[in-house]
């Protein structure tokens, strides 16, 4: 979908922020850009919809080089949602929305029902909010309107830079799981950069990471990356805490279950999904201090998780990693 | 001494005439809004321009209040003596073309410099959501640019307009046009109420002027919605569930 070939950015004062970086991103695929800060992401990300020109290199977006577009034609089938999110303050909630249906030449109305319907998607009550303005949204809100505006005309392709990046720990947590749920069910292809590894690993499909001058370090899926890093810099970067890191990208699996036999529903706390990972399913067994925790699958109880569970899943998703690549 | 100064202004004879207050408050006006408009066309282009580029701006703003560091009158006096001459000029009096060109000259300062800050001082983010999103630099302007740094560059024209209605007043000194002519001739004459008249004059016009601009900035501001709903909804807007 997106192929970045031998792409570089020199700044005119000199500074290499994109050193030949091969990148490949697969359609409806979520790829996170993750590293230090001034490795590059943002000039990288800012390169596909061409806000700022590679120096080499080519970019191709379905087959198609971008240097030979328009650039803003391009950006127009290019959703960009940003930390400093960007709304327009002098304009209501649903004008923000509107604005690029309204670009791409869609009728008022149009441009109106379609703004309604994605803030609906992005979980804000049209009736509250689209009479408001920006200034009266909280952080939070406000990156819903970001992300709404960014996918108002439905967009192949979305470039976020660290959309997250500005809100409290917890909305961002909840702004994750909810722009999951909206990738998925939209099928979007995205481009994410975020300087924190736990974002990264939680969110992508695939993580890029970067070291200084824009190397592309490693490009992995989450669960290879903090199981395998490529080399020192990875591996310090995604940090000490990989092991606890490395539960957040680890499935259940009915294997590591035991069965319902002989336990008593007052003995269980709260139910946890099957999807879910290990990570989760660990803290809501520490929080709940009862020894098991209900497992589910649509509302059937499928067996209770022990911490013998936690730890066989634990040791089969190391062997499973050992034995990959 | 008041008195004088209020039959002075209350007698009808004083106000016509062609040396009378209302000939000289004609071309006052008309001096400051010709100037003023001619200092609009001139700078605001230029400096919308260069703020949106957000390029050359300093040079041109720097050059514009070299002007500043000039007094008017010796400004005035160059003009006057030099090829512009102190000859009438139409409806703007004598010497109307020397003061137009001076009082043009201290109105570009304050319109240029606030053009171009205000459209280089607006959000960055909104401008790069807005390039982002698909607009062209002609569409960034007058969409996103333009109404966010109104409020600053209406600050400039109304900082312009009570300037050049002050200056104008000294163009009286070279012999030229407008209200100064009442002080310069009450000092002249020794008639101190005449001065005062002349003052008092200049000083509510100043008044006037500085209102009406009050007003058209606050309707020419389009923020000025976003801003009223505050007030009447901000104990349940604000906040709110995430
Ligand atoms: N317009 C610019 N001119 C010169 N250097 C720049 C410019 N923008 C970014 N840089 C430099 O390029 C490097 C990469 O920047 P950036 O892509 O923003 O990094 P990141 O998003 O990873 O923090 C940094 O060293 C930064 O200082
Ligand atoms: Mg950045």
């Amino acid at each position: 979908m997106i192929r970045l070939s031998g792409v570089g950015k020199t700044y005119d004062d000199g500074t290499v922020a994109v050193r030949e970086l091969d990148l490949d991103v697969r359609r409806g695929e979520l790829v996170c850009l993750v590293g230090p800060s001034g490795c590059g992401k943002s000039t990288t990300l800012k390169m596909i919809n061409r806000l700022i020109e590679p120096t080499s290199g080519r970019i191709e977006i379905d087959g198609q080089d971008i240097t030979g577009e328009d650039p803003v034609r391009l950006r127009r089938n290019i959703g960009y949602v940003i930390q400093e999110v960007g709304l327009f303050p002098h304009q209501k909630i649903l004008a923000n929305v509107m604005t690029v249906p309204l670009l791409h030449g869609e009728s008022k109305a149009t441009a109106r029902e379609r703004a309604l319907e994605l803030l609906e998607l992005v979980g804000l009550d049209p009736a509250r909010y689209a009479d408001r303005y920006p200034h009266q949204l909280s952080g939070g809100q406000q990156q819903r309107v970001g992300v709404a505006r960014a996918l108002a005309a439905r967009p192949p392709v979305l470039l976020m830079d660290e959309p997250f990046g500005a809100v409290d720990p917890l909305v961002r947590l909840r702004l994750q799981d909810e722009f999951l749920r909206l990738q998925a069910e939209l099928g979007v292809t995205v481009v994410f950069v975020t300087h924190d590894i736990d974002e990264a690993v939680r969110l992508g499909d695939r993580v890029a990471v970067f070291a200084a001058g824009g190397r592309l370090a490693q490009y992995d899926t989450p669960a290879r990356l903090l199981g395998r890093p490529a080399d020192d810099f990875v591996a310090d970067f995604v940090g000490s805490t990989t092991g606890l890191r490395r539960l957040q990208v680890i499935p259940l699996d009915p294997a590591h279950l035991e069965p319902l036999d002989g336990v008593s529903v007052g003995d269980l706390g709260a139910a946890i999904d099957i999807d879910t990972t290990l990570g989760e399913a660990l803290t809501v067994l520490l929080r709940d201090d009862r020894g098991m925790v209900a497992v589910k699958r649509d509302a059937q109880f499928v067996g209770v998780l022990t911490p013998n569970g936690v730890h066989r899943a634990l040791r089969a998703a190391l062997a499973e990693m050992a034995t990959v690549s | 001494m008041l008195g004088d100064v209020f039959s002075y202004l209350t007698d009808g004879s004083n106000w016509s005439g062609s040396t009378g207050i209302g000939t000289f408050m004609v071309q006052q006006l008309l001096l400051t809004v010709t100037a003023l408009l001619i200092a609009m066309v001139l700078g605001l282009p230029l400096a919308l321009y260069l703020g949106h580029r957000h390029h050359g701006g300093t040079l041109a703003v720097n050059v514009t209040n070299v002007g500043r560091a000039v007094p008017v009158f010796a400004v005035l006096l160059v003009l006057a003596l030099g090829p512009v001459g102190s000859e009438q000029f139409g409806p703007y009096g004598r010497a109307g073309l020397a003061t137009l060109i001076a009082l043009v000259l201290f109105a570009l300062p304050p319109i240029i410099t606030n053009a171009y800050v205000g459209v280089v001082e607006v959000d960055p983010g909104a401008v790069e959501a807005a390039r982002g999103m698909g607009m062209n630099g002609a569409k960034v302007f007058s969409s996103v640019e333009l109404p966010l740094a109104m409020p600053v560059v209406m600050t400039g024209v109304r900082v312009a307009l009570v300037q050049v209605w002050a200056t104008a007043t000294i163009a009286a000194l070279v012999a030229g046009p407008g209200l100064g002519r009442i002080i310069t001739r009450g000092f002249a004459n020794h008639r101190t109420y005449e001065v005062v008249a002349g003052a008092v004059l200049v000083a509510l016009g100043a008044l006037v002027l500085e209102a009406t601009m009050a007003l058209v900035q606050r309707y020419a501001d389009p923020m000025r919605r976003a801003r009223v709903s505050v007030t009447r909804s901000s104990p349940t807007a604000v906040g709110g569930p995430r």
